[in-house]
């Protein structure tokens, strides 16, 4: 079959359109040239609408264990937003955290045809497959945490060189199907199980004498190594802490060069100044990305409105107890192997500190000047639930909006950011770079997030509308591999997405270490770890796409 | 014969893993790491192929369109059991969608204790792994835990290596409430467990003075329910001192009136410990009969643990009124669905003259014949499938081990959802 998009408006930074009249065609799923002799079987009329890939979200707790306690955490606040089924969908909950076909629901009726859950425990990552494996309408994956492993950690005091870390890094990727490697709290996880309640870059675990700081270049180099696409995938030291600014700078600097995504660097950029000893250090992070170009960075905005925050960090997590909101929290040490934490927080935009985390996150989008290295991101549901991307396109697209808003937050924070003096509005073709071209690219995807010959017909079509927030909260329509899954901002298919993964190549012998380790010390077999490909879809809806390490052809 | 190995049990619920098999035919035989809970269960002999309609044979087809005929019919279907696979649970949850119907978890009871406690306050929580290398004080709070588990004490505790004890043998085993049935918490150097015994519902009144004495709050008396104040002091002393303290309990072993302030008292007090500068967590025991499993499928799916309705279109939990067996009493109920893959003498509660459709595992025998009886495979024995481990953290990958011809759950469940639509 042979669809038609006649006369849409394209932004396809990818291939390098900004805003061209130009018609797509869709065959089998994918964009074709235009036929030479072949009248469409379907043709959409979209002239004068606005065109991009399907959007890309790289980083969002949609799948996994600390998500389910999340969810099963706040009942109060699934009460607020129930959704009924409907002939067509299944019946779920939303707010902050929400249940999963919901997740898919919401996120494809926003234009986003993928999302990365960036916190897989390797000993959870069953169950982040199996809860994705219930997100309709998106692609998914998975970023692998390590780090804060004690297995890893072993290697690190032992000084097993380089060779035997990229191999236990590739095995656990293969092991639970991953498409990335994340580090959160380097070593800091593991740390708080030896109570040691906060960890610096240079401070080392009590019991492995290793810093973060040499987890995060040892598993920088791995990623590079073994040729992953997706950099190493950094959750800092000292989330939250005032000042941790330093911390971030020093992090970017240790890792010489290394490609490394620093994500939600909001919480990471916070300076010890003025009465309240609490400031923005957006400035000199946006100085130091733009300077590094090895460095990308999600940003994590904060949004005000109640959430709850579920991380891998259980340190920092446990420090910052004390300020739930409602007053309930739960934290986890897991399997030797990572933990979680999760707090819920009310943001309030009267409340000093928060007034300025939202003022902060907006500086960095509009300070860091390369669109390719920067992603629009809540942490969601961190920051904020994901429901609230269109209300932070409309901050980033339209400054007399965001100073409005800017008005109304406590006046001190209004004091204590440049907020005002930043005249840059972000364009449609760097709003479509930020949400797909520059994601697809930074995760690694092939076909994705691009409008070219051969990509998957992943597409939203939105109707311009001075008001973005309007605009990107209600696509025309949304196609899922060239099938037409929302029309008017609403599901009129389920799909199921296919979930992304890597296979780099390891040296087999690292298993042998790696059994004796199992049987001696874990509650499992390494033969039951590890994932097989049929357990992601024997459900007859799941599939696996497998993406190239660098320089490996598929 | 063929013999398969390291395989995994979904009836112990501490995720045993190591198990060796052998199949001959459909009989199965635990040849190794076996315990008094996964061999029988293992080892039962399949009875019963064919489904019933009112107590006669039918084919597989008959059963399910009259199983939902019934739940067509019904003002208010309820699902019980939920004892199933991740898939299992999946088609369930998709049924009850479909139908309106309310899901009640058959250990819910239990669990509801722990949901209560965590959802008002929250809690700090360990898993298996950290147990077994890291524990150095363990605090079992009235719960006989190798009648629970058989093998806990053997795999977990007594384990001869760890990566942080020096010697796991000088880990310390304190009761409270309930004192051990057997030997199996006494260390392999013969040091016994301190047991501090008292009655289930004395245990309020315990752990409150222990968390008071963790927190140095002035205690007037001189003893509770029986126990010194200077034991139950040495107690508190002792969590501070720890290591790594863990304090386990089994909700559904705390069988009395508002016990979920219990377990919101221990696990407060574990949060007190760790506020006093050392580490602590807590242990909550479960896992059976697929309880987390459901738990964390109807979780991911609606938001809510498993005790919740459809009724009105959209998802709604209520720990109290959508427990089964009051709707029962109450004559709320109009249609009754039993699902227990791994327990054929788990068999459904009474709910009175309701149309009763019972999808189980093959070889339940009833006082009183269902309406419908599908005989099911059971997960990790007949088909493949995913479980949850008591610390629900770890899904286990469950073994197909014979050809038994059995559907599994998810195919039943699905074939009546999509006979409710034709």
């Amino acid at each position: 079959m042979l669809t038609k998009l006649t006369g849409g408006i394209v932004y396809d930074p990818a291939n390098k359109i900004n805003g061209k009249q130009k018609d797509i065609y869709i065959k089998d799923g994918k964009i074709v040239n235009k036929p030479r002799n072949a009248d469409p079987d379907k043709e959409y009329n979209i002239k004068g609408k606005v065109v991009m890939a399907g959007a890309i979200d790289l980083h969002t707790h949609i799948g996994g264990g600390k998500g389910n306690i999340a969810r099963m955490l706040m009942p109060e606040n699934h009460r607020i937003d129930p959704v009924a089924h409907t002939d067509i969908k299944r019946a779920g909950t939303g707010h902050a955290m929400p249940s999963t076909f919901v997740t898919g629901y919401r996120y494809a009726e926003m234009g986003y045809t993928a999302a990365f859950e960036p916190a897989v425990l390797p000993v959870n990552a069953r169950q982040a497959h199996m809860e994705m494996g219930d997100v309709p309408m998106l692609d998914k994956g998975g970023y692998v945490m390590l780090g804060s492993d004690d297995y890893f950690l072993r290697m690190m005091t032992a000084k097993k060189d380089q060779q035997a870390i990229n191999d236990y890094v590739a095995w656990t990727i293969r092991a639970a199907q991953g498409v990335g490697i994340k580090v959160v709290n380097p070593g800091g996880i593991s740390a708080f199980k030896f109570n040691q309640r906060k960890l610096d870059l240079d401070e080392k675990n009590t019991h492995y004498n290793v810093t973060p700081r040499d987890i995060l270049r040892s598993l920088a180099t791995a990623i590079k190594e073994l040729g992953i696409k997706h950099p190493l995938h950094v959750h800092g030291s000292n989330l939250g802490v005032p000042g941790n600014v330093q911390t971030t700078l020093d992090s970017i600097a240790g890792v010489d060069g290394l490609p490394v995504h620093l994500t939600h660097v909001q919480f990471h950029s916070y300076g010890t100044e003025g009465d309240f000893k609490f400031s923005s250090g957006a400035a000199k992070i946006a100085e130091s990305i733009n300077k590094n170009k090895n460095m990308s960075v999600d940003v994590g905005q904060i949004m005000f409105g109640q959430t709850v925050t579920a991380s891998g960090d259980s340190q920092r997590q446990y420090a910052n107890h004390g300020i739930a909101s409602p007053n309930k929290w739960v934290c986890m040490d897991i399997e030797c192997d990572a933990g979680c934490g999760l707090v819920p927080f009310k943001y309030k935009d009267q409340n000093f500190v928060n007034a300025l985390q939202w003022a902060i996150g907006l500086e960095i989008f509009l300070l860091v000047d390369d669109p390719w290295r920067i992603f629009l991101t809540t942490d969601h549901p961190n920051g904020a639930p994901f429901t609230s991307y269109p209300h932070l396109i409309r901050l980033l697209m339209d400054k007399s909006f965001r100073n409005d808003m800017l008005a109304t937050i406590h006046p001190e924070a209004k004091k204590m950011t440049t907020l005002a003096s930043i005249d840059r509005e972000y364009t449609m073709q760097e709003i479509a770079i930020l949400t797909r071209a520059g994601a697809a690219k930074i995760t690694g995807l092939v076909g994705r997030g691009a409008l070219g010959k051969n990509d998957w017909a992943d597409i939203t079509v939105y109707t311009e509308n001075e008001n973005r927030e309007k605009m990107f909260e209600k696509p025309d329509y949304v196609f899922k591999n060239g099938e037409m899954v929302v029309k008017d901002g609403e599901i009129v298919k389920t799909v199921w997405g296919t979930t992304h993964v890597v296979r780099p190549e390891y040296d087999k012998s690292v298993e042998k270490d790696l059994k004796k380790y199992f049987d001696k010390y874990m509650t499992m077999k390494m033969g039951n770890f590890t994932i097989s490909d049929d357990e992601i879809t024997e459900d007859g809806r799941g599939s696996i796409t497998v993406h190239p390490t660098v320089g490996e052809k598929i | 014969m063929t013999t398969i190995t390291e395989v995994p049990s979904p009836f112990c619920g501490i995720g045993s893993d190591d198990l060796t098999i052998q199949v001959d035919g459909v009989s199965i035989k635990v040849t190794e790491n076996g315990c008094a809970i996964n061999t029988p269960a293992f080892e039962e002999a399949i009875a019963d192929i064919d489904p019933r309609v009112d107590g006669k044979m039918v084919s597989l087809d008959v059963a399910i369109k009259r199983a939902a005929k019934i739940l067509k019919k019904a003002n208010q279907s309820v699902i019980g059991g939920c004892a199933t696979d991740v898939n299992g649970m999946r088609a369930l949850m998709a049924l009850a969608d479909r139908n309106g119907a309310v899901v009640d978890n058959m250990n819910f009871t239990g669990a509801k204790r722990n949901f209560l406690a965590m959802q008002d306050s929250g809690w700090m929580n360990t898993t298996l792994a950290e147990i077994k290398n890291r524990c150095d004080l363990f605090v079992v709070v009235g719960c006989d835990l190798e009648a629970f588990s058989p093998q806990f004490y053997q795999r977990y505790l007594w384990n001869k290596e760890s990566m942080f004890l020096k010697d796991t043998s000088k880990r310390e085993v304190i009761y409270i409430g309930k004192a051990p049935s057997g030997k199996a918490s006494t260390s392999p150097k013969k040091a016994k467990a301190k047991v501090l015994e008292c009655a289930d519902a004395d245990l309020p009144e315990v752990m409150a003075v222990l968390r008071a004495l963790v927190k140095d709050h002035p205690v007037s008396v001189d003893e509770v329910a029986g126990i010194k104040i200077t034991d139950l002091k040495k107690i508190a002393d002792k969590l501070k001192k720890a290591t790594y303290g863990v304090v386990t309990w089994a909700a559904g072993a705390l069988d009395f009136s508002q016990a979920e302030l219990t377990v919101q008292m221990l696990c407060e007090m574990v949060k007190d410990v760790n506020a006093s500068g050392v580490r602590c967590s807590g242990f909550p025991l479960g896992g059976k009969e697929g309880d987390q499993t459901a738990n964390q499928v109807c979780g991911w799916q609606t938001g809510y643990p498993a005790r919740m309705r459809f009724s009105s279109d959209i998802p709604e939990y209520d720990p109290f009124l959508y427990d089964i067996n009051s709707m029962f009493a109450n004559g709320e109920v109009d249609a009754f669905l039993w699902v227990q893959a791994f327990n054929s003498r788990s068999v459904p509660p009474h709910g009175g003259k309701i149309p009763t459709i019972v999808v189980a595992r093959s070889g339940m025998v009833f006082e009183e014949e269902p309406d419908v009886f599908i005989p099911i495979g059971t997960p990790g024995i007949d088909h493949s499938g995913h479980a949850y481990r008591l610390d629900n953290v770890v899904a286990i990958r469950l073994k197909k081990l014979r050809d038994s011809g059995l559907p599994s759950t998810a195919e039943v469940l699905t074939a009546i959802e999509q006979a409710l639509v034709s």
